[in-house]
């Protein structure tokens, strides 16, 4: 094991390489987008900030209760006269266009996603944006065939589509929800996250530069209270969320006792499971790409590592040594692998319960990292001698802290690893393809990644088994979350 | 001079079992016109909790069994039922105060429906599974399985035994496992399927029946946290709600109430089904 251990600085470290900013032409302050133009919101405003290094970026209008009003307005005549009456074939040609538009803007767009999200420029660019285009040509394809879509004949759109989306993956949560809205006929009132605006903003551009009809995408910013005024407007059809379980279950409450459709896609706890027969060196770069991809400011994370006995020395050591190369630091320089925490709040959430996991026993060991004066920043951490009872593998923590527990058999692994109100994600490690697949049905998580992880693809169905809400988005799955089925599927005496 | 009946205690259905409700309640229930019938056992917060316990028991076995044995099973139901059809319609005719042929014709829609939901069984994953052709070297297939524990109100005061196999049906299709709050007035049909499918091959705790009073007993299973899906199709006339509302805490899949008795449909059976999509890495020759 000695010679893989890399504690020096010295021959692994690289000039800085930062991304210019000149590429991004921001403005000051940004108001609401509503009825396809940029308007002033009623509620005041706040400023977006760079995680990395707290400066401000934009002052950003907070959409009131009556500015949301007026968005779901806009988007439900924008629905009657323009977008519901539509051909498939056209409403398919505006999702190209705006694929291809993101295609051009690409570099801006990662460039601004990683200043105001803190995220490694090299996530956004090779990761995020490549994604959200992938998503919209995925979708813009689908337009004018829902026939096909398994939902019977000419299944109908539901109407108005409230989204509301978090701040890990600010673009890519937009692509995932407008997309298949869009697709399916919907009209759509999006809010962003209230830290990570500024791409949805640039998005906005983007759909003025594709001449989509005004209405059918109107996007509010603010705060919780904007998307709860968005939730419960009463003329929105569609609800779609995703963030946190405590949010999904308020808003699972409000909708209770309307004909409003729902999708959730919350929380999440993921088992990561590595068998002592799986490839040692593979599976210590998915545990990383696991739990340390974006900060681990992933819902579907593999935060639980659940290792055989007999190979956790082996995995663990291996895993420090690899963490040590880990660089910290400017989320723009492209030699960066782990960014900023995204806000302070977040930040906190992660120091406490990190405190929790070492007050309850758990061995704390953090890879050395030279953390930046100015910004959120938290060191990649993992917890050894860790029990299924502690805190810290029993609540999402969604930062870049990984628990690591043992099992010896494979119904232990399962045991283990269902043992949680979430079900959203896990990952098996193995050489062994029949206990892989034997694995993967045993466990109840809504995503199953067999010697990978945290992978994702407009084609693949994604979202969560029991608390970690429902529907699915990604794939045919996706589109039938905008749509009430066709005549056929029903009366089944025919 | 007639020979004197030999009438059947109605209890409830809970792991395969015929137990009284461990309240020691019961509730007449009576003809269309007024007169006794017999009497239900009248299910408690005990008897709902212990049913959950059964279902969550069963939910492995019947999941696990395969597409093609659940199939054989839903059929064999429909055969056990068919079988003991008079009886049925004497005991709908009596209850809902319909003529035997219109009792028939709602045990034959009972019957069929079990058919049509028992072919489903090896065919709904393929029509709503898919393989995935993503952007990479990796095998990606989505499959739906069965949600877990489905609570069920039974469509209330109308084709109690049809309304019953409507909702039941469909949820054991994929795998689930049931507790179904019966029709309150007319449970009598329900007890009577309960002793079918345990003459069918249906694992003891796949089905279980509460009779009663579905006001009562419907919060303590929406709130249940071992309950993955609430199906409130006869719940119109509650206060569904605050059904709806207590589901949402440990986010219970919720299908609201729908008038009479539910379509057949493909629909229903993946109302309680969760699509799990697995990713294998392909190695690069």
């Amino acid at each position: 094991m000695k010679d893989i251990e890399i504690t020096g600085r010295g021959f692994l470290d690289y000039a800085p390489a930062p991304e210019s900013t000149s590429i991004l032409n921001l403005k000051d302050s940004y108001g609401l987008f509503i009825d396809g133009e940029f308007r002033e919101g009623s509620g005041g405003a706040f400023t977006t900030i760079s995680p990395a290094t707290e400066k401000p970026i934009a002052e950003i209008a907070i959409a009131s209760e009556a500015d949301v009003d007026a968005a779901v307005q806009a988007a439900r005549n924008a629905y009657r006269k323009t977008w519901s009456r539509m051909p498939g074939a056209d409403r398919g040609k505006y999702l190209f266009r705006i694929a291809r538009l993101v295609q051009e803007r690409a570099r801006e767009l990662a460039v601004a996603e990683s200043l105001d999200n803190g995220k490694p420029i090299t996530e956004s660019r090779d990761t995020d944006i490549p994604l959200v285009a992938a998503w919209f040509f995925y979708y813009a394809g689908w337009a004018d065939k829902l026939d096909y879509a398994g939902l019977g004949s000419a299944p109908r759109p539901l109407g108005v589509a409230a989204q509301v989306i978090p701040w890990n993956f600010p673009l890519l949560m937009l692509a995932w929800k407008i997309a298949p809205a869009l697709a399916a006929g919907n009209t759509v009132v999006l809010k962003p996250a209230e830290t990570t605006p500024l791409s949805a903003l640039l998005f906005a551009e983007i759909l003025q530069q594709a001449d989509l009809p005004p209405g059918v995408v109107n996007i509010v910013t603010g705060a919780g209270e904007t998307g709860a005024a968005l939730v419960r407007h009463p003329d929105v059809d569609k609800v779609a969320f995703t963030g946190s379980t405590s949010v999904g279950r308020e808003i699972a409450r409000t909708v209770a006792g309307t004909t409003k459709r729902l999708t959730l896609e919350l929380g999440g706890k993921a088992a990561n499971i590595v068998f002592d027969d799986a490839p040692i060196d593979q599976a210590v770069e998915g545990i990383v790409n696991g739990i340390f991809f974006n900060q681990g400011h992933v819902c579907c994370a593999g935060s639980r590592l659940l290792v055989q006995e007999n190979v956790h020395d082996e995995v663990v050591d291996r895993l420090k040594a690899r963490l040590s190369t880990l660089r910290m630091g400017d989320p723009l320089d492209k030699n960066t692998d782990i960014g900023a925490i995204n806000s302070r709040e977040q930040l906190e959430r992660i120091r406490r319960l990190s405190d929790i996991g070492e007050a309850e026993g758990g061995e704390r060991w953090s890879a050395p990292c030279d953390i930046p004066q100015d910004g959120f920043w938290f060191a990649p951490t993992i917890f050894t001698g860790v029990s299924t009872s502690s805190t810290i593998a029993r609540e999402e923590i969604f930062g870049p802290v990984l628990s690591v527990l043992t099992f010896r058999t494979p119904a232990e692994a399962i045991a283990k690893a269902n043992n949680t109100p979430y079900g959203l994600s896990a990952g098996i490690w193995s050489d062994k393809g029949s206990k892989i697949l034997a694995v993967a049905d045993r466990l109840r998580a809504g995503v199953v990644w067999a010697n990978t992880f945290n992978r994702f693809d407009p084609a693949s169905p994604f979202g969560g088994y029991k608390e970690s809400g429902y529907g699915r988005e990604g794939g045919r799955h996706g589109l039938g979350a905008y749509l009430r089925s066709g005549a056929s599927t029903e009366g089944g005496k025919r | 001079m007639s020979r004197l009946t030999v009438p059947k205690t109605y209890k409830l259905f809970i792991g395969g079992k015929f137990p009284r409700s461990e309240s020691g309640r019961t509730y007449e229930v009576a003809t269309a016109d007024g007169r006794f019938l017999a009497n239900a056992a009248q299910a408690s917060r005990k008897d709902a909790r212990d049913a959950v316990v059964a279902a969550r028991a069963a939910v492995a076995g019947w999941a696990g069994a395969t597409a093609y044995n659940r199939g054989q099973v839903l059929y064999r139901v429909a055969e056990v039922l068919d079988g003991r059809r008079a009886q049925f319609v004497d005991e709908i005719a009596a209850a809902e105060g319909v003529t035997a042929a219109v009792a028939g014709r709602q045990v034959d829609e009972a019957v069929d429906a079990w058919v049509w939901y028992a072919g489903w069984a090896d065919k709904f994953a393929q029509v709503a599974g898919a393989g995935n052709p993503v952007a990479g070297p990796f095998f990606n297939i989505s499959v739906p399985e069965p949600t877990g524990v489905v609570a069920i109100v039974a469509p209330q005061g109308g084709a109690s035994l049809a309304g019953l196999v409507a909702v039941v049906a469909p949820a054991l299709v994929a795998g689930n496992a049931v507790v179904v709050v019966a029709d309150e007035a007319h449970p009598l049909s329900a007890v009577s399927l309960a002793e079918v499918l345990a003459t069918s091959d249906v694992p003891g705790g796949v089905v279980n029946v509460l009779t009663g009073s579905p006001a009562e007993i419907a919060p303590w299973l929406a709130a249940h946290s071992d309950v993955n899906a609430l199906d409130l199709a006869g719940a119109g006339k509650l206060d569904w709600v605050d059904l709806e509302i207590a589901a949402a805490e440990t986010l219970t899949r919720v299908l609201r109430p729908e008038p009479g008795v539910p379509e057949r449909s493909l629909d229903r059976i993946l109302a309680f089904t969760e699509t799990k999509t697995v990713w294998h890495t392909k190695s690069l020759l």
